[in-house]
């Protein structure tokens, strides 16, 4: 059913759901931010936009991405002997091939939950007798952060500081995306904060060598809709390339960024969890860092084991939705997850549980058990 | 995770730090990543970084969005957002 909850959807909302209906075309459009999906899934905008209008869910979630390989070498390393490991809190339930970072700090590795990268500079002054690795995980919004904070080490001579950089780059995975043959999406919904350090110029290819349209956008619901409102007038013939976000986002984005983040990172290939490595989508630490990379380090992995079911994989290139999941909302929760997607509150299955009556009951998959 | 929390600026200190308020809470910040921040001025907070500055008004209504999904992660048990 559609109705338009009234205190969900204020009235510059209502008035562009009704422009939207108005234009009577169809399109399939992909959010490529996780805060975008959770605004969505807040708003409860799927059930509310014409039939012909389907919003999906890309590779937005940083936590989401990160290969179970990178979970594993993680936790190997917060397992050494001497070593503090620090990390956001979204990191500490995803699951690796046997444990989570949750279970080794269950199990005596020292693990430590951080706001900020600089909070773990602080812990390495502290603790001059223990190497702190913090855990880089996270987009071009975050990579600054932590390249900020490497620097920050050096300039006040703090030498046990160390990085583990499972960094990725949003451009070369939408480059890696549209160049799939079953790719099937009529238009970006692109990140907002994200665009604030590259800028939007950072997209341009996507309108010139793949026709598709592509639209900047802010998080408010009415920002969304005016997102898909441009989308639908342009089409593919008229591919161009739009910010509906210019009160934040410039077309060179926020150059002293992007000045700290190269001068301690290079880009090179990374592998993207559930997808395939894409070239030139992660972050590696330069050789004149060489010294603070944890990523060198010999440790121990466990052999890869065969998939738990989770389709984590096909939800981050927008194949299929949570709730074709058999697992979602039943055996994988955000208490209980079985793959990433459930972990972040950014995460696309964690987003449609979290919100999961603003897309309509009807939509949940089999043997979902709400339970609030 | 990308998402970045809008605060102003209260108090500058040295060097290239600033005290920001989010929601009645001050914090420390960095200001490594801007340039020429004056005290009164909103700035985007991410991971303990400001990473732009941002008019008043976009600042309230990022604020908004993110007072209602705080409260639902905290229902739902989820960590802090970053
Ligand atoms: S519901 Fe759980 S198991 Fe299914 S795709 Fe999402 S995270 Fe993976």
């Amino acid at each position: 059913m559609r109705y338009i909850d009234e205190f969900r959807v204020p009235a510059a909302a209502r008035e562009l759901l009704r422009e939207i209906d108005a234009l009577d075309a169809h399109g399939t459009f992909m959010e490529v931010c996780g805060t975008h999906t959770m605004a969505i899934s807040r708003a409860g905008l799927r059930p509310l936009l014409a039939p012909g209008i389907d919003l999906i869910s890309g590779p937005g979630c940083p936590v989401c991405v990160t290969a179970d390989a990178d979970i594993d070498r993680a936790i190997a390393v917060a397992r050494k002997p001497g070593v503090i490991l620090t990390t956001f809190g979204d990191m500490m339930k995803v699951p690796g091939t046997e444990d989570s970072l949750a279970s080794a700090s269950a199990s005596g590795a020292r693990v430590r939950v951080v706001y900020s990268p600089l909070e773990s500079l602080a812990i390495a002054a502290e603790e001059p007798g223990s190497q702190v690795v913090f855990l880089g995980v996270g987009f071009e919004t975050t990579a600054p952060a932590v390249a900020g904070t490497m620097l920050e080490a050096r300039r006040q001579g703090i030498d046990n500081l160390r990085v583990l950089s499972f960094h990725k780059l949003v451009p070369p995975a939408l480059r890696a995306l549209v160049g799939l043959d079953d790719f099937d999406v009529d238009g970006f919904i692109l990140p907002g904060h994200v665009s604030v350090i590259i800028g939007s110029d950072a997209y341009a290819f996507l309108p010139v060598e793949f026709s598709m349209p592509c639209v900047v956008t802010g998080f408010e619901v009415t920002d969304i809709l005016q997102a898909i409102l441009r989308l639908l007038k342009m089409g593919a013939s008229e591919a161009s390339l739009e910010v509906e976000y210019a009160r934040a986002v410039r077309p060179e984005g926020n150059p002293r960024a992007l000045e700290v983040m190269s001068q301690v990172f290079e880009s090179c290939d990374a592998q993207w969890r559930g997808l395939f490595t894409i070239p030139g989508s992660g972050l590696a630490i330069r050789e004149e860092f060489a010294a603070m990379d944890a990523g060198t380090w010999e440790v121990e992995l466990p052999e890869p084991t065969r998939s738990k079911g989770c389709r984590c994989g096909e939800i981050l290139c927008g194949r299929i939705k949570p709730m074709d999941c058999p697992f979602f909302g039943g055996r994988c929760t955000p208490d209980n997850p079985v793959g990433p997607c459930m972990v972040s509150s950014e995460g696309t299955c964690a987003s449609y549980y979290l919100y999961s009556e603003s897309d309509g009951p009807d939509e949940r998959g089999e043997g979902a058990d709400i339970g609030r | 995770m990308c998402l970045a929390i809008p605060a102003i600026v209260i108090e500058l200190d040295e060097p290239n730090l600033a005290v920001i308020e989010i929601g009645g809470v001050r914090k420390q910040v960095s200001l490594m990543l801007v340039d020429d921040v004056v005290v009164g001025d909103y700035v985007l907070v991410h991971a303990g970084f400001a990473i732009d500055k941002v008019d008043e008004a976009e600042a309230q209504k990022t604020m908004d969005l993110l007072q209602e999904l705080a409260r639902l992660e905290q229902e739902a048990g989820f960590d802090e957002i970053h």
